[in-house]
């Protein structure tokens, strides 16, 4: 039985591609527009790991991780952020914030993968 | 949707941005700093540029790397909103699109017009430079392939911040993701945890020790901690290759100096004073110095002639009874004895290499024989002296061929009898006191006690009659000229085998043992010394005569009154505790003359699962042995494994408890009225003889009587 990724991601072309790498690769995605579309996701169900963009609309990234940190059944979840090369301030609030992981983009799908069975064994 | 080209998606979701940005950008009044629009602007750039180089518009996301970092310090508020910028944003959204179609289109790219927005918006930037040249989208090649890296072993120590595992880091992860990359071996450090009531359940107060050796190169290794942050202490150390690896060429000091120690993590490590590398380079590889062994055969030696120099002037010392002289001496002592520890621990290796041999071996042997089987080792760390192991590998080949010519069973017999088809033959090493025990087991048909018999009464080595114990059964297989082998194959069954492995084996002192259960497999267990060299030893006497019984098998001493001798009727046993112990008079085993004093020592000691009493008159204390062979000529002679000089120039024989303990059974047998074995005898009588007759012991021993 495959495990299930919520990926947060405001750009439909990237939801697109994590999904399309992630599902080939034998999980189950489901996906969210921006922060608060992926906690309200989150209240109903417990994915095994989240993937989120930081520069997101309505809530972003960070803010994401945080409040997604004190949920009691998500304490655990493995969090990875996407970020860029010129994001390191963010990539430090980020793990300030929760986050297990990161990933830079651009990124190619096998980096991906091989992110997702690293936090996910 | 999904089923659609993403590159696609992203050109439609390219085209939504760039409208969107216009009507914001065309909304924007100049000097205003904050918003959620301007937020949005700086977001569509950014998701143009992230996105652009994730589907390959390397273009489209180096030009728009640079209005988003104007864009950034606009939203900072260190750069103001001014009309000029307003422009260039709008001239930016158009070049995108151009760059956009060009890509669809295969044309080049209109560069020009991009380089001048560029220069227009670097003139904005404050001059610190802060975002200045940098690589807007790194080259994403994939890692250039290089050979692989040689095997190396790495010394790593992962001490996770206690809050790991509320980031979502599964430290049992990352340790099983080490174990995937190569020969692993971990030591969990306990010692942080806190008492029952501080403890934090979800938070991790463990840390590894962990010796991996591996062929991936180090950046797998830092690849397992990428997401561990500072937090965490992650050392990782090349360290040199371990002694059963020296056959291996030794991996090029260059490629484990490369980065000798790193902490993973965003939190990058304080850059390395220049000098270090190349110094750690240096320590590894002075970290282990080749020796010709005969070098080494030479100093212990060396060490041995000064442990006798030793206690001989250790016993002037003691004669002279001068306080001046005796403190030296015993600061000399003292040193002697560290210096032979650290000689002799030189020359201990690691028994591991003399296993791997065995695979091959048993691979062969058991396709040639249509047999499967598993070769099983264990405890292959576990240190021997060189002089031992290289003794050791030749008889081992002998059993192990044994196990697998006549233990275990064809495939077909296996699965008849109720076992699994491949058979197993275990290979175990372990320390036990001054000692290494090895064990072959094997799950095979074990010994047949009739076939033994048989064949023993045909070959005339016992009586017909004769009653047997399970030990003595066993013994007859070490006996010349016995093979059960129905068939001389080229594995087993030369009839040279079992007696020449146990002489094999007492020439360095070892021990052989076998224990069989019908059906269910065989194990004999070898007993070997650490070293040949030099053991500690308890010098007793006897009359005028000295012996050294070998420290690591004495376990106490006790007195034997005349009193207590004579109530047991002259069985010779004594109650230890509750527990009954056979002895052996050595002034009897050795024909030694003159009354015995009326108080006499008795040395228990102990002999795998066997106790046995030594009665001498009187101990004399520790006493450094070194050992001598003693020649040919005294190679029957079971109780004496050897000798060695004192101090005064006299000889003292070393015991041999192996055959003290057989003695006092077939004693105690004997006076039980068991019928005792022809050929088996180790009684008094016949070492009196033995030990008397011209040329034996009794010459040696020049103040015997």
């Amino acid at each position: 039985m495959g495990k299930t990724i919520l990926t947060a991601d405001d750009s439909a072309s990237m939801r697109q591609m994590i999904s399309f790498t992630l599902r080939n690769a034998g999980y189950d995605v489901v996906e969210a527009v921006d922060g608060r579309d992926a906690l309200a996701k989150l209240a109903g169900s417990t994915p095994h790991m989240l993937i989120t963009d930081l520069n997101m609309p309505n809530m972003d990234g960070i803010e994401l991780i945080r409040q997604v940190r004190t949920l009691p059944h998500c304490k655990y979840m493995p969090i990875v952020m996407l970020t860029t090369e010129s994001q390191d301030a963010k990539k430090q609030a980020g793990r300030a914030a929760g986050a297990s992981g990161w990933i830079v983009k651009p990124f190619r799908g096998e980096q991906l993968v091989m992110v997702a069975k690293k936090l996910l064994p | 949707m999904n089923q659609r080209d993403p590159v696609q998606t992203f050109l439609t979701e390219a085209e939504d941005l760039l409208t969107r940005i216009e009507e914001i950008t065309l909304e924007l009044a100049p000097d205003e700093a904050h918003g959620d629009r301007l937020n949005e602007l700086f977001r569509a750039f950014h998701t143009l540029k992230g996105s652009g180089a994730m589907f390959g518009f390397d273009a489209v996301a180096g030009f728009t790397h640079h209005i988003e970092t104007v864009l950034d310090q606009v939203r900072e508020g260190r750069l103001a909103l001014s009309e000029e910028l307003i422009s260039l944003i709008l001239r930016s959204k158009d070049q995108i699109k151009a760059l956009l179609e060009a890509a669809q289109s295969q044309e080049p790219p209109p560069a020009a017009a991009g380089t001048e927005i560029i220069s227009q918006l670097q003139t904005l930037l404050p001059p610190t430079g802060t975002m200045q040249p940098k690589a807007a989208v790194p080259p994403r090649a994939p890692k250039p392939v290089t050979a692989d890296p040689p095997r190396q072993s790495y010394q790593i120590h992962f001490r996770p911040a206690s809050d790991l595992m509320t980031s979502g880091t599964n430290p049992i992860a990352l340790l099983n993701e080490l174990r995937a990359l190569g020969d692993c071996r971990i030591a969990a450090d306990a010692g942080r945890v806190p008492p029952l009531e501080q403890l934090q359940p979800d938070q991790c107060h463990l840390a590894w020790d962990i010796s991996l050796a591996t062929n991936q190169g180090l950046n797998a290794i830092k690849d397992v901690f990428m997401f561990v942050d500072g937090g965490s202490e992650i050392k990782i150390e090349p360290v040199a290759a371990p002694a059963q690896n020296l056959a291996r060429p030794v991996p090029a000091p260059a490629a484990r100096a490369e980065m000798p120690e790193t902490s993973a993590g965003p939190a990058k490590a304080a850059p390395a004073p220049a000098g270090d590398p190349l110094a750690r380079k240096v320590s590894a590889k002075d970290a282990s110095v080749r020796v010709p062994s005969e070098r080494l055969d030479r100093l212990v030696n060396l060490v041995g002639e000064l442990v006798m120099n030793q206690s001989r002037l250790s016993q002037v010392a003691a004669l002279a009874n001068l306080p001046t002289l005796a403190g030296p001496v015993e600061d000399l002592e003292r040193l002697v004895d560290e210096l032979r520890d650290n000689v002799l621990g030189i020359r201990m290796m690691p028994i591991g290499a003399t296993f791997s041999r065995f695979k091959r071996l048993v691979h062969d042997l058991s396709s040639e024989l249509q047999k499967e089987i598993d070769l099983v080792t264990e405890g292959a760390e576990t240190e021997l002296d060189k002089t031992v192991l290289d003794q050791l590998g030749d008889p081992l080949v002998h059993l192990i061929r044994n196990s697998i010519g006549h233990g275990i069973e064809l495939p077909e017999a296996r699965v008849a009898a109720g076992k699994p088809r491949s058979g197993t033959i275990r290979l175990a090493a372990a320390h036990a006191g001054s000692s290494v025990v090895i064990t072959i087991t094997d799950d095979g048909r074990g010994l047949d006690g009739e076939a033994i018999r048989a064949k023993a009464i045909e070959k005339g080595l016992i009586a017909a009659g004769a009653k047997l114990s399970e030990r003595e059964m066993y013994e007859l297989i070490f006996r010349p000229g016995f093979s059960t082998a129905k068939q001389v194959t080229n594995v087993s069954g030369r009839g040279v085998g079992m007696d020449v492995v146990k002489r094999q084996f007492e020439a360095f002192r070892g021990q052989i043992a076998m224990t069989s259960e019908p059906g269910q497999g065989t194990t004999l267990t070898l007993t070997l010394p650490l070293t040949l060299a030099i053991i500690d030893g308890l010098l007793v006497e006897i009359g005028p005569d000295q012996f050294i019984v070998p420290m690591s098998v004495v376990t106490e001493n006790v007195e034997l009154q005349r009193a207590d001798r004579d109530r047991n009727n002259g069985r010779n046993v004594i109650a230890v505790r509750g527990e009954l112990i056979p002895y052996v008079r050595l002034r009897e085993a050795f024909a030694i003359s003159g009354g015995e004093p009326d108080v006499e020592k008795i040395v228990i000691a102990r002999q795998g699962e066997d106790r046995v009493g030594l009665v001498v008159d009187r101990v004399l204390g520790n006493h450094q042995t070194v050992i001598q062979s003693l020649g040919k000529f005294y190679r029957q002679i079971e109780l004496v494994s050897g000798a060695t000089i004192m101090g005064d120039g006299r000889v003292a024989l070393i015991l041999d408890l192996g055959g003290l303990v057989r003695m006092a059974e077939t004693q105690r047998n004997r006076t039980e009225a068991t019928p005792w074995v022809p050929g088996l005898d180790h009684s008094i009588s016949n070492i009196r003889q033995k030990t008397t007759a011209p040329g034996s012991l009794g010459a040696l021993n020049k103040n015997t009587a």
